[in-house]
């Protein structure tokens, strides 16, 4: 219930009955981000997990230096992939244990904000935890990952993999298998997203020319546009009581 | 139980000498391809279970679509019924395309996007129905499942965009005929008749069992209503 306390405290619902799209949707981030800032539950569970599989990969892979130049781009969205999950499902097993969503769906607002607000804070989760696993990447392995294109790449791939998961975590939080249901329904959907993600950022640290970049990045951009429309448009049968 | 409608029972009759004349004309009348030999018949099965693959699949997003319009839940019940007849065609298709790429190819999978696509394709409806399963509320299960037809229909050909930019060795023989190096062949009119054939009979079974499976969709759905009867 604190969470209806903070939206109506933060977002502004008693200046008036029905608060703007906008405003509504920055009221739902606000409340994830203040939560997560308190506890940093699901940041430091997605970090922490972020560099076991970068330590996996080392072993697995055996990351010597020319190895590494052909799989770095793969290793960083396999792992930004796992610990997306990981994240997605904290994310939305709160809200449905706590009674959170319903709380949500009672608020006199768009049921697209509520939408909105989730994959915006579940975006926001994964861009901090990408933010520290760059670096010490970078560290780790002595490449130069902080790249304005490169972080251009990982910023859309994010945008389609929040979009989706988002949509999905909340189908899978209904039913009954939960966290393990999410992965098999995500990743063949987001495959496309994944795939073009490593294809444009293998480009970009290979040094290729940028025209060979541009068809995955566009392909990205497609995907990133048609499915955040579509969760827009299907959201509300996901949530229907 | 409402007894088979007079169609239905000819429909099943159909099928079953289409498959055979089909059977027989891929295996016989169609001529022997010169460069694969006789493996090359396998290709008329493979590209008539592959038609009825990704049209169930294409219905079964429109019939997502309508019943999320609609809420009317015999469109629940075709779409599953499409899913899971061409899931099984699908897979048919991968392993006769496995048959195939063997000698062709020298392998049994490669990582071309068509494939890669369809292993894809596979999964997601899989998941489908392991997505169903977790749910017992029957509105429920039936808006989630058409939300994720829905998904999966769009995602699938923008993975195939996607992998095509890495690189394909997938023949195209309709359309095509620049793809002679990679095991493509130009049809001899004989050849055309197999495989327009083949398509047909395979347009036959797969409207019979998809009507069958909506039968039986009919007939859960009572028992479902009635076991809540008895329980009440």
């Amino acid at each position: 219930m604190t969470n209806i306390k903070s939206i109506k405290a933060e977002g502004g619902l008693t200046e008036e009955a029905h608060p703007s799209f906008f405003k509504a949707t920055l009221a739902i981030i606000q409340k994830d981000l203040s939560a997560e800032f308190r506890s940093f539950e699901l940041i430091s569970a997605m970090l922490v997990f972020s560099l076991l599989v970068i330590i996996i990969f080392n072993f697995a892979l055996e990351l010597d230096v020319k190895v590494r130049q052909s799989v770095t781009s793969g290793v960083l969205w396999t792992t930004f992939a796992f610990a997306g999950t990981l994240g997605l499902n904290r994310s939305m097993s709160v809200e449905k244990d706590r009674g959170c969503m319903d709380g949500l769906l009672l608020a006199p607002v768009d049921r697209s904000v509520i939408y909105f607000g989730k994959a915006i804070s579940n975006l926001i989760f994964m861009l901090v935890v990408e933010a520290v696993v760059l670096p010490v990447y970078s560290l780790l392995y002595n490449v130069n990952l902080f790249r304005l294109d490169l972080i251009g790449v990982i910023l859309l791939g994010s945008i389609g993999y929040a979009a989706v998961g988002t949509l999905l975590s909340t189908m899978s939080a209904q039913t009954r298998t939960r966290e393990v249901l999410l992965p098999i329904l995500l990743f063949p959907v987001v495959m496309p997203v994944l795939l073009a993600s490593v294809k444009a950022s293998n480009g970009l640290l290979t040094g290729a020319e940028f025209s060979e970049v541009l068809t995955p990045l566009n392909l990205l951009i497609v995907y990133d546009v048609i499915f955040i429309a579509i969760a827009f448009m299907v959201f509300d049968h996901v949530v229907e009581e | 139980m409402q007894p088979r409608p007079l169609v239905l029972k000819i429909l099943d009759f159909a099928s079953v000498i289409v498959l055979a004349v089909a059977t027989y004309l891929a295996l016989v009348f169609a001529p022997t391809e010169a460069v694969m030999g006789q493996v090359q018949r396998v290709f008329y099965f493979h590209i008539g279970t592959a038609w009825v693959g990704l049209l169930g699949f294409i219905i079964a997003a429109l019939a997502g679509i309508l019943y999320l319009v609609t809420k009317d839940a015999r469109w629940d019940r075709f779409e599953v019924a499409a899913v899971e007849v061409s899931t099984l065609f699908f897979f048919i298709t991968i392993v006769l395309g496995a048959i195939w790429a063997r000698p062709a190819w020298n392998t049994w999978w490669t990582w071309d996007p068509r494939l890669t696509t369809a292993a894809i394709t596979e999964l997601i409806y899989i998941a489908y129905f392991m997505l169903r399963q977790g749910i017992e509320d029957p509105e429920r299960r039936a808006r989630f499942g058409a939300v994720y037809t829905l998904l999966g229909g769009i995602s699938a050909p923008i993975t195939f965009m996607v992998i095509r930019l890495f690189r394909t060795i997938h023949p195209v023989v309709v359309g095509s005929q620049s793809a002679a190096a990679q095991g493509g062949f130009s049809m001899t009119s004989d050849m055309k008749t197999a495989f327009f054939f083949a398509l047909f009979a395979f347009t036959v079974i797969f409207i019979d069992m998809m009507w069958h499976r909506i039968r039986l969709g009919n007939l859960e759905d009572k028992v479902e209503q009635l076991k809540l009867k008895v329980s009440m």
